[in-house]
This record gives structure tokens, C-alpha cells and sequence, in this order.
């Protein structure tokens, strides 16, 4: 202590900060020293390894997306109000976003006040590695002596921010520690079983803040505070008397930071060092490739294991099938789990409910596909029946609309009728392209892993549609209408839903509809709502026909009914308890009918209602006047 | 040799011996399914592949059980996995996962 102060006494400078330790360097930094760099050494290595499993192909367009204004404008924008305000959790649960971003903006702020401050009073610091500019930032509040009487204005503004956001990261800190005993309190049913890094990654997280508090409070009247910090100075003053004290408080607060950095590549908290990376990624439009490698490592090391995707997987009705959840499937694939990665990666319905609602935006379906291609691709097949022209009809249809049922809506015959009633009415002329033989669009195929068999069947379809002449494809079953948009690359040719179609003659008013009185609610398929992106037009056409309830899961988070063709393994039973989990969900508000648009969801959701189920194309059929 | 205008048809004896044991209880443990199957046919007479090529799962199950894995194997590879069977299927029978299966372990 008597060092100190004469090493105060020796030189004032007019700024009235002064270094209390002359080579500004105590033992208790090397704790965080280590772990910094230690993290440092791992992100370097991690971020070469990324771009060296990514194809030659894919490094140009990631670096090519780096200039392009627009994508780095995007660019921008995504990493900070994913990374630092998290927009996507605030909109879907207000107090689990403020949780998150108190930790993650306010720690930003704390870090980057950090360095202001250090660059405004004491710029010699920020030179280089040698003038400690690793930690001297981080441990700033111990290594000063302010002389009081030189109190500045921007200096008291500095101190009170940095308090503020202390006080802000404390908050969350609270929320979180609540969520571990409570998780209900903050909106999750379910949150992830931490696994052991995770858990000393988080303990030391927790006890950061509270420690650094501490910390700065013992050194209050040495280097400075405001209004937290100073009156926990004061109260230990009172307790403990001998300023002594703090050293063993600076060194926990050390300690914990420097054991939160050596197990943060081990753990869930990998996600903030990730993040960015993988929105470089996405925004560039890179695809998954492998399972494990390129682009699918950034996804699986972006995961935060925050749970979300727990309680919004279909599956999850069933306790037995938590295990089945993406936040498991990533963390089974970052170990290298095998048995596991496959179990799970079979299990899924692939209905992209966890893709739609995570909050960084892990696509984890799409790693499940490419997984599944791993174990599937190389299956025999043999599909030359495809090749021979006698045995596929070929539709004619210059300048018609060419419609395609898909084979499922083959076994709902009443789908194709009320298409085809609804094309006449509307006096549009069609040709039936599948109406005896149809080859499968592919999405099965594609979904099953068996990519290569898939581009077969592609292929001999999109032969057809284009030599058929049409121009617009009607297509009455979202899962081929999913493969059409994506794969098929029809160049001139308007792939259309029939729901569009009929909300199109809707507001062109070509339809003479009777109102009824009927109450409806209206079941989003997955392929046709997440998977293309149509949740208004059916919905806006259908307020014409009757009144639209709500449901309490709609939209992107609608419930999938459990019959998709996504998952492998699933069996029949498992799959009625999730059909009798959506139509609960549907009936909330006691609708007089069930409307869905999806042949599999028809046949799934009727086996399980106790309220008529209605297809979309046979209740507008049913309500129109057919002919004249 | 005496040409007398019909042949010898081919024998159509069932060797049971030759039924792979090993093999039909490996399917059998990661799809159970194939236990269910009760021969109804309708996934035969649902199957889009079927319009074009012989295509039976029905009768692809009944191969298996007589040690004919060959011709079972044929009867597999035109399906395009559409999942109608799934569907029709009165016995909830898991049919994809099992065509994929059979596939798996049978098709190496």
C-alpha cells in the first residue's frame, strides 16, 4: 500500500490518472491472460479450418459477398441486431430477450467503454501486447489512482455508464440464474440439460459480474466510481476496513474469467464468437455440404443451446422424444456421436419449426438432410423406366395451365375434383399432367437422403413441364410445390400453389363465392408456410368464404401433424400422438371446421378431429357456383 | 435335342435353408415394422412406381421370408419413395424407413 502511494505522489499529470503499479502489471492478470489467448489461438485455428473444408467455389462467393454493398449492408445489420440487440428473441419472448441482450449488449458496451475510457485517460496502454494492452483495459479500475481533485466531467460520464451497464449485465445475470430454477417464469416449458463445459462455462459466467462488482467497489475510492460501485465501497470500508482485502477479489475475478474463457470452445458460449461468422455464411448463400465440415461446422458451433427448439418441436408431445430435438442432434454432432448424430437425424419430421424460430438461425433440417445423404445416397435405385418414352404420356399444354396433383393428392381424390370444378368455374383451360402417370417430384427422395435418385426423377419431370409448353404450373401438394420452387429451375414457367391461385381469382373477382356463416381455422401446412413462405394468401382467401379463427400456434409457428415424410423412423403411433397434439391446438377456439391445404395434413388431420375437415380447394368448391 | 414344343418350366422350388436369418433379424430390429406386414397389398396397389415397373413391397417382404433376396431387391429398386404406401396402409406400417432398410441391409 505504501508503494502505491508513493507512486501516486510521484507524478501527478494534469488529467489526474495515475498508474498506481509503475510497469502497470500485477500476477493476478495472468489467469485471464491465459484464457484470452488461449481463445485467440483456438479461433484462429477454428476460423482456418472452416474456410478450408468450404469448396474453392464457396470462398469466391464468400469473398465476392464481402464487396457487394448490399449483402455487406445486410451484413451489418444482421450481426447487430442478431448479435447484440437479438430482435428475434425480443419479438417472440420479451423477457428471455431482455435477459439475453443485458448479457450480450451490455457486456459489449462494458467491453467497449473499457476501451474508450483506457484510450481517452491512459492512450499508452493501447500500444502494444508489451504495455499490456491485452488486459489493461479489462483490469483498468485496479491498476489507477485518480486523484479527486481533478474530477472531470467526461470522466464522472465514463463512470456512471460503465455502472449503468454493470447494473444491466446484473440484471440479466439475475433473469438467467431465476430461468435455471424457473425456466416457465421466462417463457421456456423446457430448457437443454447443460452438459459439464457448459457448466463451468456458465457458473463462471455468473459469477463474472458480480465478482467485478466487487472488485471495482474495493477499488472505488482509489480509482473511481459512480453509483454502484461507490456505495459497495463504502459498506466493505465499514466491514472489512483493510483495503488489502481486494487483492483476493481482483484474483477470483481473474480466475473466472479466464476459466470462462477456457471452456468457452467447449461449450454452448462458442455461439458469440461464432455468430457473425455464420451470418457472413448465410448472407453470402452458402450451402451445407457436409454434416460436419464448412459451412454445417459454423452452424453447429453458432448453436447456443439455448432450448428454444425443444419446446417448439412437434415431437416434443411426448417426453420420450426430447432427446430428438436440434439443440441435441447439433451437440451429438459436435462430438462426434455417430449412433447418435444418425438416431436423431432419421427421427426428425423435418417440418423446420427449430429452423424458423432459432434465434441464430441454425438450419439444422438441412444438416439433417445432408446427413441422411451421407448413410442414403449411395442405396441402389434404378429408375430407367424413366428414360423409355412409351411408358410416360406426354401433357400438351402451349400456353394452357398445366396442372400437377403429386401422388398424394391421388389418394384424396376429392382435392383433384375440387381443382379441377374450380378451374372450369373460373373458365381457365388446364391439362392434367399426372392424371394416369405421374413420376414423383422428387422431395421424398431428396428428404430420404437419396439426393442422386432424386435428380433422376427431377429430371424425366422437368423434361415434361417444359416440352409441355405451359406456362403457369398449378400444383395442389406443398411438398412437390417446396421441390418445384427450389430444384427444379423452370426458367419461363410460374410455379404456382392452388391457394394462390385461388386468392388470385378471389380478388379478380372470378369467382361467384356464397358467404357462409362458418367458422374456420386454417391449418399451415409446414412445406407450404415455412417451407415457401405462404401463410397470407390462403388465409385472405378463405375470409371470403367465412370467418377465420385463430389459432394459438399459427403462421411459422404452426404445428406440423405428424403424417410429413421428413422423418424415417417415426412410427405410426408416435405420429397420431403429435396429429392429436395439432388438432387440440386447432380447436382452441372452437371452429365449426378444420381447413388445411396439403394432402398429408387432410388425411392426418381428419383422423384425429372431431370437427369436419375440410380441404381449401373443396370448401371453395364447395361454396361456389360451379356452373352457369 | 429334341425340339417338342414345350419346355421344362423352371423349378419354383423354395430352398429354405438358404434363408439369410442373420440378415432378416437385422432388418427386423431397426424396423420392427416389417413384422407387422399381413400381405394386404395395398401398398402394391397404391405404389406410383408400379404404373411403370414391377414394383411390390408386399411381395418383396414374402421374398425375403423364402430366401429369394435377388428378386425382392428387384422389386424395391424403382420406388421413388413417395409415401403413399405410408399412407394406405392398414397395419401403420413404417414403409419408407423399411424400403430403405431392406435396401441397407440386404443391398450391400
Amino acid at each position: 500500500m505504501k508503494s502505491i502511494m508513493i507512486a501516486a505522489a510521484q507524478s501527478v499529470t494534469p488529467s489526474g490518472i495515475i498508474d498506481r503499479y509503475p510497469n502497470s502489471y500485477n500476477h493476478f492478470v495472468l489467469p485471464f491472460v491465459i484464457g484470452i489467448s488461449f481463445i485467440i489461438v483456438y479461433l484462429l485455428i477454428g476460423l482456418i479450418r472452416v474456410l478450408y473444408h468450404l469448396t474453392g467455389e464457396d470462398r469466391m462467393k464468400l469473398l465476392k459477398s464481402l464487396f457487394i454493398p448490399k449483402t455487406a449492408l445486410k451484413n451489418i445489420r444482421d450481426i447487430f441486431c442478431d448479435c447484440l440487440i437479438h430482435t428475434k428473441i425480443w419479438k417472440r419472448k420479451p423477457l428471455l430477450g431482455y435477459m439475453h441482450s443485458a448479457i450480450a449488449f451490455g457486456w459489449f458496451m462494458l467491453i467497449v467503454l473499457g476501451h474508450l475510457e483506457v484510450a481517452l485517460f491512459a492512450p499508452r496502454h493501447l500500444e502494444g501486447i508489451t504495455e499490456g494492452s491485452l488486459y489493461y483495459p479489462i483490469f483498468y479500475r485496479f491498476f489507477i489512482w485518480m486523484n479527486p481533485a481533478h474530477e472531470t466531467l467526461r470522466g464522472t460520464v465514463f463512470f456512471f455508464l460503465m455502472d449503468f451497464f454493470l447494473l444491466y449485465v446484473l440484471s440479466g445475470i439475475a433473469l438467467a440464474m431465476f430461468k435455471r430454477v424457473r425456466s416457465i417464469a421466462l417463457g421456456m416449458r423446457h430448457t437443454t440439460k447443460p452438459s459439464l463445459a457448459d457448466r463451468v462455462a456458465l457458473y463462471s459466467l455468473w459469477a463474472i459480474f458480480p465478482l467485478r462488482l466487487l472488485a471495482e467497489g474495493f477499488t472505488a475510492d482509489l480509482s473511481g466510481g459512480s453509483f454502484l460501485t461507490k456505495p459497495v465501497n463504502w459498506m466493505f470500508k465499514a466491514f472489512f476496513g483493510n483495503e488489502l482485502n481486494f487483492m483476493p477479489t481482483w484474483w477470483a475475478y481473474s480466475i473466472c474469467l479466464g476459466l470462462f474463457f477456457l471452456a468457452m470452445p467447449f461449450s454452448r458460449y462458442m455461439h458469440i464468437l461464432t455468430e457473425p461468422l455464420l451470418i457472413l455464411f448465410r448472407n453470402a448463400g452458402l450451402k451445407v455440404r457436409k454434416p460436419r465440415k464448412g459451412f454445417a461446422e459454423a452452424e453447429i458451433y453458432a448453436c447456443s443451446s439455448c432450448g428454444l427448439c425443444i419446446d417448439a418441436c412437434p415431437m416434443n408431445t411426448q417426453k420420450k422424444n426430447l432427446k430428438y430435438s436440434s439443440v441435441y442432434f447439433i451437440r451429438f454432432l459436435r462430438r462426434h456421436n455417430n449412433r447418435k448424430i444418425n438416431e436423431i437425424a432419421d427421427k426428425c419430421l423435418m417440418c423446420g419449426k427449430c429452423a424458423a424460430i432459432c434465434p441464430v438461425g441454425v438450419n439444422s433440417p438441412e444438416i439433417r438432410r445432408v446427413q441422411r445423404e451421407t448413410l442414403n445416397n449411395n442405396l441402389k435405385f434404378d429408375y430407367s423406366y424413366l428414360d423409355s418414352t412409351s411408358a410416360i404420356e406426354k401433357p400438351k399444354a402451349n400456353g394452357k395451365i398445366l396442372y400437377f396433383a403429386g401422388c398424394m393428392s391421388h389418394l384424396t381424390p376429392k382435392i383433384i375434383k375440387s381443382v379441377e370444378s374450380i378451374l372450369k368455374a373460373s373458365g381457365n383451360e388446364y391439362e392434367f399432367m399426372d392424371k394416369d402417370k405421374g413420376i414423383c417430384c422428387g422431395r421424398p427422395l431428396m428428404l430420404s437422403g437419396k439426393t442422386e435418385a432424386a435428380r433422376k426423377t427431377i429430371e424425366a419431370n422437368r423434361k415434361l413441364i417444359e416440352e409441355s409448353g405451359c406456362t403457369t404450373l398449378l400444383v395442389s401438394c406443398p411438398i412437390c410445390l417446396k421441390v418445384f420452387k427450389e430444384e427444379y429451375n423452370l426458367k419461363g414457367i410460374r410455379v404456382i400453389h392452388y391457394t394462390q391461385f385461388v386468392d388470385n381469382l378471389v380478388k379478380e373477382g372470378r369467382l361467384s363465392i356464397s358467404k357462409t356463416s362458418m367458422s374456420m381455422v386454417y391449418h399451415d401446412p409446414c412445406e407450404l408456410g415455412r417451407g415457401c413462405g405462404i401463410y397470407d394468401e390462403p388465409r385472405h382467401a378463405l375470409e371470403s368464404i367465412g370467418e377465420l379463427k385463430k389459432a394459438p400456434k399459427e403462421r411459422d409457428e404452426s404445428m406440423c401433424c405428424g403424417y410429413s415424410l421428413g422423418s424415417l423412423t417415426l412410427d405410426d403411433k408416435d405420429r397420431g400422438k403429435i396429429a392429436e397434439s395439432a388438432v387440440e391446438n386447432l380447436l382452441t377456439n372452437k371452429p365449426d371446421c378444420i381447413v388445411t391445404a396439403c394432402p398429408m395434413c387432410y388425411r392426418a388431420i381428419r383422423s384425429k378431429s372431431t370437427v369436419p375437415v375440410k380441404d381449401f380447394a373443396e370448401i371453395f368448391c364447395d361454396n361456389i357456383k360451379l356452373w352457369d | 435335342m429334341i425340339d417338342f414344343g414345350f419346355t421344362v418350366s423352371p423349378s419354383s422350388r423354395l430352398d429354405l435353408d438358404k434363408m439369410d436369418r442373420t440378415s432378416f433379424n437385422a432388418l427386423a430390429k431397426i424396423e420392427p415394422d416389417v413384422l407387422k406386414c399381413m400381405a394386404c397389398g395395398s401398398c402394391t396397389a397404391s405404389c406410383t412406381a408400379a404404373q411403370f415397373e414391377p414394383t411390390s413391397l408386399r411381395q418383396a417382404i414374402l421374398l425375403l421370408q423364402r430366401a429369394q433376396v435377388e428378386q425382392a431387391l428387384n422389386l424395391l429398386k424403382g420406388c421413388m419413395l413417395c409415401g403413399k404406401c405410408t399412407m394406405v396402409c392398414p397395419r401403420g406400417i413404417n414403409t419408407r424407413h423399411l424400403i430403405i432398410s431392406i435396401q441397407k441391409i440386404y443391398g450391400k
